[in-house]
């Protein structure tokens, strides 16, 4: 059999049209495999594939498939919130509609902001990052291959929960921040806020599990001589993030068990009569929402930095600069939360001081995008939709960028806070800044996930809705808001003049619906008829360029050893590989943190079901937890039980390796 | 194929299931009523003459309604009901969550005790309150007693605390005036 | 290929288009930002336009760059590879990094100069208003050092033209946010602490403000009209306030006041100079001169009062206020006696 391999792609590429028949591509040449490969190559899809059927789907937790079902489980949520957007749209498009009620509408509001921000941004960018961060540090696996699987399962069971919790009549209704005292125990009766708190709890585990696993694997598991400088920008970015998300999720999920605990069992956190303060909520979730957006920013960056080089032919300008960016960022985002808080009786010296940081945020992201364009400049460009979303990101991103300095100032704050000014600046940053790189990025990644491209046509039809639609939806809520229009109403009267804003801002909704119904096409049929597509048909330079379009099971046949930042671009076709790892049992590499120097053999576990038993046993344990406290008790017993046969020791996979070893060595 | 329609039918009869048993807890009814007035159909006591008719206590319209029964706990305050009977415990008028219920433990014989008033001086609130609001009372004064569901009893206040809220209430069989227990 | 060049002409189309039809649009209203009618709404106003237009050429610029730097990158046969071009992309990127700081100093400096001179507003003599939010109206009460002087409304403040007023905030349930746009920003009203706010109305005029803090079920409905006047007018209008409620004068506002001391108004509402003292909901006192009702939901017309009163589910569901079913002529006098109290 053959495999295609890439060969060192510096020549120009055309942009080809999409045609219905695959045509094999021009830019690769076919490798034959030797027999010894052959060996290897069955050798370890024994050792590194899954079990068959149902049951080995369950048990799996190769970071491949992992990743995947992650990111189409965020898709999904992101198909649900956008129906919840929609249905939001159509009932703002005129004066005292009457097509949704005022409770069934603050329930669908607060579902879209609570899925758009904890069920699909922060899942879909660490999902995407579970999936390449190995392959782009040149490693088989995450570092620990359950816990990833455990943390998808715990997600998946959040989500659900919720959204069966939104059948039952009993979906959050008090926003997406919850502010108490609205959200608490007297002005929230029933379980609506009860569920909001819990599914903050399995998203919260879900994003730790992942940054733990990213921080770890980038730290310990790179490729032999990829130097901490050699890490490529995406793998920055997902670092920082991951750190952020250590920092940040605890603020949320404090806040969220005390308000569970103030409606479940009498405590008084937020309740001012008897020494809390509903500041108190404030500041304990703005200190996790402000880095929150941040968490789903900072991903886009680096997708952004992960595929200009592609498409310029040349790395980006600047690493050391752009590096130091996205760790300002991170960095500085910790700073900034009371800016969601100037119209707080708190005091104005404290204030200004936000102002200044929220003002000074904007510095590093300012350099990044000089550096893109520094690049883009010294590049030779040419355009494939990947690059189109890129492009769009620089439009969209950079007037929600804008607008956020202005709504940083605390005089201007004054009167477009709680309106939808607001509105509109997050809109546009999160579509801009994360949502345009993730489509990117899909366009780009797909064929390396799927081993086919996504359509050309489809693609540019895909983002020319979508851009027009994101400006017509929500440019006009700049005006709306400072117009007096507040956010989170069911309806206004025609007397007030937002009328006709609003009936464009619901047509341009209607606009980036048909854009996403294009990219879910593009999607399905590509998976179908989509050209084939070879191991690099971008030119891409990272290693995640250098396997196999879909990955095999164990990712790389021989793990590589880099030279440089760009591995593809500058090692010609002679590769220097990694010797004496075990092919027979799932053996990987642990290296130093600095210089990624081999430092010792790392046995990965086999496939377990005891993630998904213990990702079970949580969910009882924090949906029981909404109805008693009895329920933590319980489930923690069934959680006992599962991590304790989740650690029990694989006797099998033990002998295996001792046997394997003293051969090694006689 | 097979298998994953049959999972696909699973998976939609659990959700149309689900939506069908839509939660009666948080069921907000903004303008429904419950219909007639029951002041008219409630015995006091279980006195008669005749045979003996075993009353059964019946249900309140807002039972389950988590909603509703806060909105009963609003009204508990802001009609003054603490003023005599506390916050269950009651002072110038009886305890509300014991359970000693003299003029019956019924809903509607609740309701009758709300909306036509009782001597003593509790006040005849059926020309100054609906309907809808005397229920909500209803069922509010029976989560004092921990009648109701746990998840769908109220909780704290965001006021000084004055003891365990209505959700942890120990649930009392309650005795009618003859001391004969309801159930 | 030739994308570049296809793309300007109707790109500039659309921008062209879109102002326009953006221009049509913004109508600047009575409820405006962008139309102040004091000194603290105009000062944010000219922060606004100040950063508007910074915002603006940044974004021009920054466009203009990218779409330069695609052009001369599509003019290349090959990528300059480092060091080739690095000398001046570095002097581009630190020019384009000053340039940021500076322009972000300028932001600062403006904000804070514009939070100092708000905080500068001449506060001698200040007409002391409390605006107590409630689940979903505005309790107003003048404050005046003289009990018998304190006037207590609901959802209408009138204020002297051209004289400073203090807001006092406070809120007894859940975080609500009194703002005026057209004369300053907002401040939320948090349970447990009491915010303060200074304005003055230059102009007079009706300015319109709603919620701006969710606060449940009806926070699309809870407004709140500061009714600027001269002070001649304001002074009438306090009287008036300060007066008892009207008594009836006919047979059918006499009917009227016995529906309403007979029914279940009387446990909410209160109408001075009688013996309905509720403090559940709005005062009643002089409903018949406000502008609107149900806080902003419908004018003051005796065709809403009387829909109103027959079932608010309908125009506020989820309000506090029960339906009656009184009938059409009780009801009628109802009315006429409320419209009555001026």
């Amino acid at each position: 059999m053959t495999v295609a391999r890439g060969v060192a792609p510096l020549l120009p590429l055309e942009v080809e049209t999409v045609r219905p028949d695959p045509v094999a591509p021009q830019v690769w040449e076919e490798v034959e495999l030797t027999d010894a490969d052959q060996e290897l190559r069955k050798e370890l899809l024994d050792t590194w594939g899954d079990n068959p059927g149902l049951w080995g789907w369950l048990r799996s937790t190769s970071h491949l498939s992992i990743a995947k079902r992650y990111i189409i489980t965020a898709f999904l949520f992101f198909g649900l919130g956008g129906l919840e957007a929609g249905l939001i749209r159509l009932q703002l498009s005129q004066p005292e509609n009457s097509f949704i009620g005022p409770d069934r509408y603050n329930q669908i509001f607060t579902m879209h902001g609570t899925t758009m921000m904890f069920l699909f941004a922060v899942p879909v960018m660490v999902a995407l990052a579970l999936y390449l961060v190995p392959m782009m540090v040149g490693a088989r696996d995450v570092a620990f291959p359950r816990l990833n699987a455990y943390g998808y399962w715990v997600y998946l069971i959040g989500g659900l929960f919720v959204y069966v919790q939104f059948l039952l009549n009993t979906a959050p209704d008090a926003g997406w921040f919850s502010y108490v005292p609205l959200a608490g125990p007297e002005f929230s009766p029933g379980k609506r806020v009860d569920t909001w708190a819990q599914l903050i709890t399995f998203t919260e585990i879900a994003a730790l599990v992942a940054a733990t696993e990213i921080i770890v694997t980038v730290f310990k598991h790179r490729a032999p001589g990829m130097s901490l400088n050699r890490i490529p920008l995406y793998v920055w970015a997902m670092v920082v993030t991951s750190f952020m998300i250590i920092f940040a999720m605890p603020s949320v999920a404090t806040g969220s068990q005390f308000l569970a605990a103030d409606r479940l069992i009498d405590t008084h956190f937020f309740n001012h009569a008897e020494g809390g303060d509903s500041l108190l909520w404030q500041h304990l979730f703005w200190f996790f929402g402000h880095p929150e957006v941040y968490i789903i920013f900072v991903p886009g960056l680096g997708i952004i930095s992960a595929i200009v080089p592609a498409f310029t032919r040349r790395p980006v300008f600047g690493y050391p600069v752009m590096v130091l960016a996205l760790v300002t960022t991170g960095f500085m985002s910790f700073g900034l939360w009371v800016h969601h808080m100037f119209t707080t009786p708190i005091p104005q010296l404290g204030q200004s001081f936000f102002t200044a940081a929220s003002t000074m945020i904007a510095i590093p992201t300012g350099v990044q995008i000089f550096c893109w364009i520094a690049t883009i400049w010294a590049g030779r460009t040419r355009f494939a939709t990947p690059m189109l979303f890129v492009i769009g990101f620089f439009v969209v991103f950079i007037i929600g960028g804008v607008t956020g300095v202005m709504v940083a100032s605390v005089a201007f704050d004054q009167q477009a806070h709680d309106t939808y000014f607001v509105v509109a600046h997050l809109h546009y940053v999160l579509l801009g800044g994360a949502v345009f790189p993730l489509l990117a990025g899909v366009y780009y990644w797909f064929p390396k996930f799927t081993g086919r491209m996504l359509s050309e046509r489809l693609g540019k039809w895909n983002f020319w809705l979508l851009i027009i639609g994101v400006n017509v939806a929500f440019f006009p809520m700049h005006i709306l808001g400072l117009e007096g229009m507040t956010r989170r109403i069911y309806t206004y009267l025609p007397e007030t003049g937002w009328g006709p804003l609003n009936a464009v801002s619901s047509a341009g909704a209607v606009i980036i619906v048909v854009g996403m119904v294009v990219f879910a096409i593009n999607f399905f049929w590509s998976l179908r008829r989509g050209k084939t597509a070879g191991e690099n048909p971008w030119g891409g330079e990272t290693l995640e360029w250098a396997t196999s379009s879909p990955p095999e099971s164990y990712v790389f046949m021989y793990l590589p050893v880099v030279k440089s930042r760009a591995p593809l671009w500058s090692e010609g076709s002679e590769r220097v590989v990694v010797g004496g790892l075990r092919s027979d049992v799932r053996d990987t590499l642990t290296t130093t943190l600095m210089d990624a120097e081999p430092d010792h053999r790392q046995s990965s576990p086999a496939p377990s079901i005891w993630p998904l038993m213990a990702a079970v046993a949580t969910g009882v344990m924090f949906i029981s937890a909404v109805f008693t406290p009895w329920g933590l008790v319980v489930g923690s017993v069934l959680l006992f039980f599962a991590l304790f046969f989740w650690g029990w020791p694989d006797k099998a996979d033990q002998a295996k390796r001792l046997a394997g070893e003293s051969e090694a060595t006689a | 194929m097979k298998r994953a329609g049959v999972r696909a039918v699973v998976a939609a009869g659990v959700a149309g299931a689900l939506v069908l048993s839509s939660c009666e807890r948080e069921n907000r009814g903004y303008g429904e009523e419950p219909a007639g007035n029951p002041a008219d159909a409630a015995s006091l006591t279980p006195l008669q003459p005749g045979p003996t008719i075993r009353v059964t206590a019946g249900r309140g319209p807002y039972d389950e309604n988590a909603y509703k029964v806060n909105e009963g706990k609003f009204l508990y305050s802001a009609m003054n009901c603490v003023g005599c009977h506390a916050n269950g415990g009651g002072g110038m008028g009886p305890a509300l969550m014991d359970e000693n219920w003299i003029y019956g433990s019924d809903p509607r014989q609740i309701f009758s005790s709300i909306a036509q008033g009782r001597p003593n001086g509790m006040p005849a609130w059926g020309t100054r309150l609906s309907n809808d609001q005397i229920w909500r009372l209803v069922g509010y004064v029976r989560s004092m007693s921990g009648q109701l569901r746990k998840d769908v009893a109220p909780t704290r206040s965001d006021d000084m605390f004055y003891g365990p809220s209505e959700q942890r209430a120990k649930e009392l069989t309650p005795k009618n005036a003859t001391g004969a227990t309801e159930r | 290929m030739r994308q570049s060049s296809r793309l300007w002409p109707s790109f500039r189309r659309t921008v062209i288009a879109l102002t326009a039809l953006l221009g049509a649009c913004i109508v600047p209203g009575n409820e405006s930002a962008f139309n102040p009618a004091g000194p603290q709404a105009g000062r944010i106003s000219t922060l606004w336009w100040f950063m508007l237009a910074a915002a603006t050429a940044v974004w021009v610029v920054v466009m203009v760059f990218l779409a330069w730097a695609v052009r001369r990158s599509r003019q290349r046969d090959q990528a300059l590879r480092e060091p080739a071009g690095d000398a001046s992309m570095q002097r581009g990127v630190v020019v384009g990094g000053a340039l940021t700081v500076l322009i972000l100093t300028a932001f600062l400096i403006a904000d804070i100069a514009t939070g100092r001179a708000l905080g500068a507003l001449p506060r001698k003599n200040a007409l002391r208003v409390e605006v107590i939010g409630h689940q979903w109206w505005w309790e107003v009460n003048y404050i005046d050092p003289t009990p018998g002087r304190i006037v207590t409304t609901a959802n209408e403040i009138h204020i002297p033209v051209g004289e400073p007023v203090q807001i006092i905030g406070s809120s007894p349930d859940v975080i609500h946010s009194f703002w005026i746009p057209n004369l300053h920003g907002k401040k939320d009203l948090v349970p447990g602490h009491t915010t303060s706010t200074w304005l003055r109305a230059d102009k007079p005029g009706v300015y319109r403000g709603q919620c701006a803090e969710f606060c449940g079920a009806q926070h699309s409905k809870m407004t709140a009209l500061v009714i600027a006047e001269p002070r001649p007018q304001f002074d009438a209008w306090y009287n008036a306030q300060l007066a008892s409620a009207r008594p009836p004068s006919n047979p059918v506002t006499a009917r009227g006041q016995d529906v309403f001391l007979k029914s279940s108004c009387v446990v909410c509402h209160t109408i001075s100079g009688t013996l309905a003292a509720g403090t559940l909901g709005p005062t009643l006192s002089h409903v018949g001169s406000r502008l609107t009702l149900a806080s902003g939901s419908l004018p003051n017309t005796p065709g809403n009062l009387a829909a109103w009163i027959v079932d608010p589910q309908r125009i506020k569901p989820g309000t506090r206020m029960p339906s009656s079913n009184m009938n059409q002529a009780d009801l009628q006098a109802l009315v006429t006696y409320l419209e009555s109290l001026k």
